[in-house]
């Protein structure tokens, strides 16, 4: 019999257990892969699937919003939106150079959303279109999500009811979160419910100032209710930009700058 | 077993042996606050988060500043007594234990401190059920329960020799632990056969907590670095958290020796050698800190863009000064100075500096997580937070809670090891010549 000391775990074996544990590994990931794709695959999320192709996009004009908050009030309306949330938010903004202007801020709707990156359990999600919305009957509220979002453009719901009536539940979807339940996290979901059925979000509807634009990028349009516009020639005619380009969360909102003069 | 052997053993188990009214206090005050916490929660649980000071700016505040406070100290188990226990450093013996009873101690407060933070706790199985593994939470989620596991049965493995002493000598304790040190010693005789397993098994799981222990910490950091936002978008922040996880962790150490040594007369095991030989770790884990907290602030600071400018002048000299410096000069400088010094670097003075990094350490993670999310992201001014007394309660009784589990083990189980401080150790046959002589210049 070889003493404890001979027998005991060489580097060797170590290293080598470690490579056999490694291969194991990967053979159950590759084997499991294999296994779940001949069984049918992985369901598709139907809560990304949109009837029709489209990508939404948003256009505010800079030079024609006088920050009424005629937007922000409507939304209010539409979505019953909780105190202290605002999910249209109009930010004042005075330039060191002496330029002075409002500046309408939406849930961006980011091509590349940190939100929906971050999302623990798939809560947030992102639709075929661009729109990035909310399941309030999944979200866990850790708000790893606001902590991500480059725009302050979540809120959470630090107090009301822990439930839904059966009532508001029937009526609930992420498309159309006009019913609030405290734990949860909420935002601007480009009135997903009104899009979807062919009319244009409430803010874009009720601007006096008719500064928002809303429409379809790959129709390369966009209206106000009024007024069309080609997106590919407003944005390059006026300048058109998107708020903190810099950090690549690629969002579906643009923003026309306002006149020098104005 | 020689004459003198079984003084050492009785002198050991005393604690274990025999729990004083003075424990019973103890454990009596701690389960107040502990209580008054659970008080707290339940006002949390009833009106919603709306009772916190966090509101939609600053969205994290005490709650996430303590699971990383609790999560860093956990490291100390795995990372220091692995360590020792690898590069063969006699003089860790009676320190090992309490190390790693504050790892598993310390995890499961900080564990259970982002499960206090949900806005919605009853839905904590989505994590399982619809967990995306994208995102940074799940990373931890999977990272810290299998250190949870690991730590346990790392824990546990370097327990059963001395489970078995309790089984064999404590015979008058109650039929709860008698059937505890029974069930849990697996019929531990110390045979050759049962020696080389144990060992096989330690040797394998000493290397294995290792790289779990540094992923812990890591993956925690990248909650907050993988975000966009200013004083967390940071390339270091793996290897910083990491090294204040450590420096926190033997700070801890330190702490805990200090205090079991006064109150259990452990002097004869746990003696100034062992106080120096950790001061010089701290020491070293110390500089090694400066050494990152410069690196983040400087090359941040040279360039200023964007919001880490309004950032760093509210550290340097705005609203946040005070806790910024208190961290830099109270947490690191002085310490350094105590502990480089061989006129501080007395009991005393390392305990001093011990103290002061761990008071300061839990005021960088607040710093970390609270002066980010005030700094504005948008035309805006800065967010405001001041926690409320449900916070405080809270947080009052995660510290209460690791002390009482940690007081608990140690009336449980010798928090100094019998069997591994026995003058000659029979395990792999080696003899160990003066246990706790250092290796390490004093």
């Amino acid at each position: 019999m070889t003493s404890a000391s001979q027998r005991r775990m060489g580097r060797r074996d170590f290293v080598s257990l470690t490579v056999k544990g490694a291969g194991a590994v990967g053979f159950a990931i590759v084997g499991g892969k294999f296994l779940v794709e001949r069984l049918g695959g992985i369901p598709p999320d139907v809560r990304t699937q949109t009837a029709d192709p489209r990508a939404w996009v948003m256009v505010i004009d800079l030079d024609r919003c006088d920050g009424c908050g005629v937007c922000t009030t409507a939304c209010r309306n539409t979505h019953d939106v909780p105190d202290g949330q605002e999910w249209i938010k109009i930010y004042e903004v005075n330039e060191p150079d002496g330029a002075h202007y409002f500046l309408p801020r939406p849930c961006m709707h980011c091509d590349n959303a940190p939100c929906v990156a971050v999302c623990p359990v798939n809560a947030t999600f992102r639709r075929d279109d661009g729109l990035v919305l909310i399941d309030q009957n999944r979200c866990i509220g850790c708000r790893y999500c606001m902590a991500a979002c480059p725009y302050d453009a979540r809120y959470f719901n630090w107090d009301g009811p822990l439930e839904l009536t059966p009532q508001e539940q029937a009526v609930y979807s992420p498309e159309y979160p006009g019913t609030h339940r405290r734990g949860t996290v909420e935002k601007c979901v480009f009135c997903a419910h009104r899009v979807d059925e062919g009319s244009l979000p409430a803010c874009v509807e009720a601007c006096p100032m008719r500064a928002i634009f809303f429409g379809d990028a790959r129709e390369d349009a966009v209206s106000n209710g009024s007024e069309v516009w080609r997106l590919s020639e407003v944005l390059r005619d006026r300048g058109g930009f998107r708020f903190k380009e810099e950090l690549g969360t690629k969002p579906r909102v643009f923003y026309l700058p306002p006149e020098a003069d104005g | 077993m020689t004459e003198d052997s079984a003084e050492r053993v009785d002198a050991l188990l005393r604690p274990v042996a025999r729990w004083t009214p003075r424990f019973w206090a103890l454990m009596i005050a701690l389960g107040s606050i502990v209580a008054w916490g659970a008080f707290a929660y339940s006002v949390q649980l009833r009106e919603g988060l709306v009772v916190t000071g966090m509101r939609d700016t600053v969205l994290w505040g005490l709650y996430i500043s303590n699971f990383v406070f609790f999560i860093g100290i956990s490291h100390v188990g795995a990372l220091m007594s692995a360590i020792l226990r690898l590069s063969k450093a006699e003089w860790r013996r009676p320190v090992t234990r309490m190390a790693e009873a504050i790892t598993v101690c310390s995890l499961f407060v900080g564990a259970s401190m982002p499960i206090i933070d949900l806005g919605r706790p009853e839905r904590l199985l989505n994590v399982f059920i619809y967990g995306r593994i994208q995102s940074a939470i799940l990373w931890d989620f999977l990272s810290i329960s299998t250190y949870l596991v690991g730590s346990l049965l790392f824990f546990y493995l370097f327990l059963i020799p001395d489970l078995a002493i309790c089984r064999d000598r404590l015979t008058a304790v109650g039929r709860f632990r008698r059937w505890l040190y029974r069930t849990l010693s697996l019929g531990w005789t110390g045979t050759a056969d049962q020696k080389h397993r144990l060992e096989r098994s330690m040797g394998v799981l000493t290397i294995l907590i290792l790289p779990i222990a540094i992923s812990v910490h890591t993956v925690v950091s990248w909650i907050f670095a993988m975000t966009l936002r200013a004083g967390w978008d940071s390339t270091i922040f793996g290897p910083y958290f990491v090294a204040g996880a450590l420096f926190s962790g033997v700070a801890s150490v330190l702490m805990a020796m200090a205090l079991f040594t006064h109150f259990y007369r452990l002097e004869r095991w746990i003696t100034p050698t062992h106080f120096r030989n950790l001061a010089l770790l701290l020491l070293a884990l110390d500089i090694v800190y400066i050494y990152f907290t410069l690196n983040e602030y400087l090359t941040v600071s040279y360039k200023s863009e964007g919001a880490e400018a309004p950032l760093l002048a509210a550290l340097y000299g705005g609203p946040y000064a005070g806790v910024f410096w208190a961290v830099q000069i109270g947490g690191l400088l002085i310490p350094a100075f105590l502990l480089s010094l061989r006129r501080t670097r007395t009991t005393l003075g390392i305990v001093i500096a011990a103290t002061l990094v761990n008071a300061t350490m839990w005021l960088k993670r607040y710093l970390i997580v609270v002066s980010t999310l005030a700094t504005p992201q948008m035309p805006t001014g800065w967010g405001s937070y001041w926690p409320t007394w449900v916070e405080w309660s809270i947080t009052a009784a995660a510290f209460a809670g690791f002390v009482l589990l940690f007081a608990l083990v140690s009336r449980v189980v010798p928090i100094v090891s019998i069997w591994e401080t026995e003058e000659t150790s029979a395990v792999g046959g080696r003899p160990v010549e003066e246990p706790v002589r250092g290796e390490v210049p004093g």
